[in-house]
C-alpha cells in the first residue's frame, strides 16, 4: 500500500464516519435530502477553488454559508416552505456552477478525487471529522428532543434556534470535506444512506447512531480498496457499497 | 390569595400578527384541576404553550416561586420514526439541565435519569403510571398509544413536577387506552396531589374529574365549577351547534 492512498484511506474513513454519524440525525429530522441540495450549492465554490488552486472544501464551505443564508433570508421574506427555497438555492447554485468550473475540473468537482488528497489535506480531514464529530456529540440529545417536539424541547429549556444554528453549521462542514471524497453529486448519499440502512437493523439510538458511523466507515473502505484495484472512480464505489449494505439490511430489517 | 400556584393577569397574546388570546386572568390554586374547554382554534394550546414560556406575551403570568411544571404534549406524531428504546427517551429528559449545572444533578437524582446509562427509580415512576420496568427496553415504535401515553406522562412526572400540564391526553387513544390514561390521571392526583392544567374535548372528564373549568374562546367566556357549566354556556362556547350528552347534576 503506497502513501498516497493510505492519505486518501484515513480521510475517507474519517469523514465517512462522521457523514454517518450526522446523516443519523439529518433523517431523525426528515432532512434527508437537504445533504443532496448542499452539496450542489457547493459547486461554484468547488469550481472557483479548482480555478484558484485553494483547497476545494473551503471554497464549498465559504459557498454553503452564503448558500445557508440566502434560504434563511428567503424563509424570512416568505412563506413558502423550506423545501421549496432550499430548491431554489441549489438548482441556481448548479446553474452558476456549470458555468463558470472549467470542463475538465467539473468531473472532478461532480465525482470527487479521492487520488489527490495531500499530507496536509488528510490531517485537516481528520481534525475537522472530529471536531464535527464531537460538535454534534454534544447536540445529539438535544437535536433529538428538538425533532421529537420543539415545544418539549423548548419547556425542557433547550435553546432550540441555537441548537439548530449549530447543527447546520455542522451540516455545511460535513458536505465541505464530503465533497472532496464523493464530489457534490453524491455527497448526500454519504451522509443519508449509511442513516437509513441503521435505521432499518437498529431498535434503540445507540444502535442507530453507532450504525450509521460504522456502515459510512465501511462504505468509505471498500469504496476505496475496490477504487485501488479496479481504478473507477472511487466516489461511486463508495456510494454503490453503501448502497448495497442498504439492500442487505432490507433482509434483515427489525 | 393564599395556596396560589398560578396567576394570570390581563394575558394577551398575539402570533404573527393575529390576535390569539385577549385579556385572560385568572388563578389556579393548589391541588385543583383545571379544565380548559373550548372549540379548535380557542387558543387552548397556545395558553398552556404561554404558561410554559414557549410563547411571547403581554401581561402577566406569575408561578408560584421554585414550581416544577411538566409538559404532556399534545401529539408526537415524528416520535416513531426515530428507532429509541423507551430508557433512551427518558435520558433526553433534563439535558440541558445537565448542561447548565452539574450540581442539579443530585437533585435530579430523584428523577428517572441522573446519569447516563443509570436509571434509578425508575421503578417508582414506571409503577406510578402501572407499566413494568421490562418495558424500558422497548423500542418506542413498538408501544401501543395507551402505553405511549403513559410514557409520555411518566416523561413528564420524571423530574417531580408539581403542576401537569396536559394537552389532550386522550386525542388518538383507543377506548380502553382512554379509560386507562384517565384512570391513571385520577390515581395520581388521589396520591399525590397534583395541580393539573387540561385541556380536553372530552366533557365527561370535565363532569368527572374537574374542580373547576375555564371556557376559552380567545377571550374568558366563562369560569365556573363544572356543575354551573350549563347547556347555555357551552352551545356559548361551541357556537350552538353541540347536542349536549352528558349532564348529570341533581
Amino acid at each position: 500500500m503506497n502513501s498516497q492512498f493510505f492519505l486518501s484511506l484515513i480521510s475517507g474513513i474519517f469523514i465517512g464516519g462522521v457523514a454517518g454519524y450526522l446523516g443519523s440525525l439529518m433523517l431523525t429530522k426528515r432532512m434527508a435530502l437537504v445533504g443532496d441540495a448542499l452539496g450542489h450549492v457547493a459547486l461554484p465554490g468547488m469550481g472557483l477553488a479548482l480555478l484558484f488552486g485553494f483547497n476545494v472544501s473551503i471554497g464549498a464551505f465559504l459557498f454553503l454559508l452564503l448558500g445557508i443564508f440566502l434560504i434563511w433570508l428567503f424563509e424570512i421574506k416568505t412563506s413558502l416552505p423550506m423545501e421549496a427555497l432550499v430548491g431554489i438555492v441549489f438548482v441556481a447554485s448548479l446553474a452558476i456552477g456549470f458555468l463558470i468550473v472549467p470542463e475538465p475540473e467539473l468531473l472532478e468537482a461532480l465525482l470527487g478525487d479521492i487520488s489527490k488528497v495531500s499530507f496536509e489535506m488528510a490531517i485537516t480531514s481528520v481534525i475537522f471529522s472530529l471536531l464535527i464529530f464531537f460538535v454534534i456529540k454534544r447536540i445529539y440529545p438535544k437535536m433529538i428532543l428538538t425533532n421529537i417536539s420543539e415545544d418539549l424541547a423548548k419547556s425542557e429549556g433547550i435553546k432550540v434556534k441555537k441548537e439548530n444554528f449549530i447543527y447546520l453549521l455542522s451540516i455545511a462542514a460535513m458536505v465541505a470535506l464530503g465533497v472532496k471524497i464523493v464530489g457534490s453529486l453524491l455527497v448526500g448519499a454519504l451522509v443519508i444512506i449509511p442513516a437509513a440502512t441503521a435505521r432499518n437493523l437498529s431498535k434503540n439510538l445507540k444502535e442507530y447512531s453507532l450504525g450509521s458511523i460504522v456502515l459510512g466507515i465501511l462504505s468509505c473502505l471498500f469504496g476505496s480498496l475496490l477504487f485501488k484495484i479496479t481504478h473507477l472512480p472511487a466516489g461511486p464505489l463508495i456510494i454503490l457499497f453503501s448502497t448495497l449494505f442498504f439492500l442487505i439490511s432490507l433482509i434483515f430489517k427489525r | 390569595m393564599e395556596n396560589s400556584i398560578l396567576k394570570v393577569e390581563n394575558l394577551n397574546v398575539e402570533l404573527d400578527g393575529e390576535k390569539i388570546l385577549e385579556n385572560l386572568s385568572f388563578e389556579v390554586r393548589g391541588g385543583e384541576v383545571l379544565t380548559i374547554l373550548g372549540p379548535n382554534g380557542a387558543g387552548k394550546t397556545v395558553l398552556l404553550k404561554t404558561l410554559l414560556g414557549i410563547l411571547p406575551y403581554e401581561g402577566e403570568i406569575k408561578w408560584a416561586p421554585g414550581i416544577k411544571i411538566g409538559y404532556v404534549p399534545q401529539r408526537l406524531p415524528f416520535i416513531k420514526d426515530i428507532p429509541m428504546s423507551v430508557e433512551e427517551f427518558f435520558q433526553l429528559k433534563n439535558v440541558s439541565e445537565k448542561e447548565i449545572n452539574p450540581s442539579t444533578r443530585a437533585e435530579l437524582g430523584a428523577g428517572l435519569v441522573p446519569h447516563r446509562n443509570e436509571v434509578s427509580g425508575a421503578g417508582e415512576i414506571l409503577k406510578s403510571i402501572g407499566l413494568g420496568k421490562e418495558i424500558l427496553k422497548r423500542k418506542i415504535g413498538e408501544l401501543s398509544s395507551g402505553q405511549f401515553q403513559r410514557i409520555l406522562v411518566g416523561w413528564a412526572l420524571s423530574s417531580n413536577p408539581q403542576v401537569l400540564l396536559f394537552d389532550e391526553p386522550m386525542t388518538g387513544i383507543d377506548i380502553g387506552g382512554q379509560e386507562s390514561v384517565y384512570n391513571l390521571l385520577e390515581k395520581l392526583k388521589r396520591e399525590k396531589n397534583f395541580t393539573i392544567l387540561l385541556v380536553t374535548h372530552d366533557l365527561s372528564i370535565v363532569y368527572k374529574f374537574a374542580t373547576n373549568c375555564l371556557c376559552l374562546n380567545k377571550k374568558i367566556l366563562c369560569y365556573s365549577t363544572p356543575k354551573e357549566l350549563t347547556t347555555e354556556r357551552l352551545s356559548q362556547l361551541y357556537g350552538g351547534k353541540i347536542k349536549f350528552y352528558e349532564h348529570k347534576h341533581e
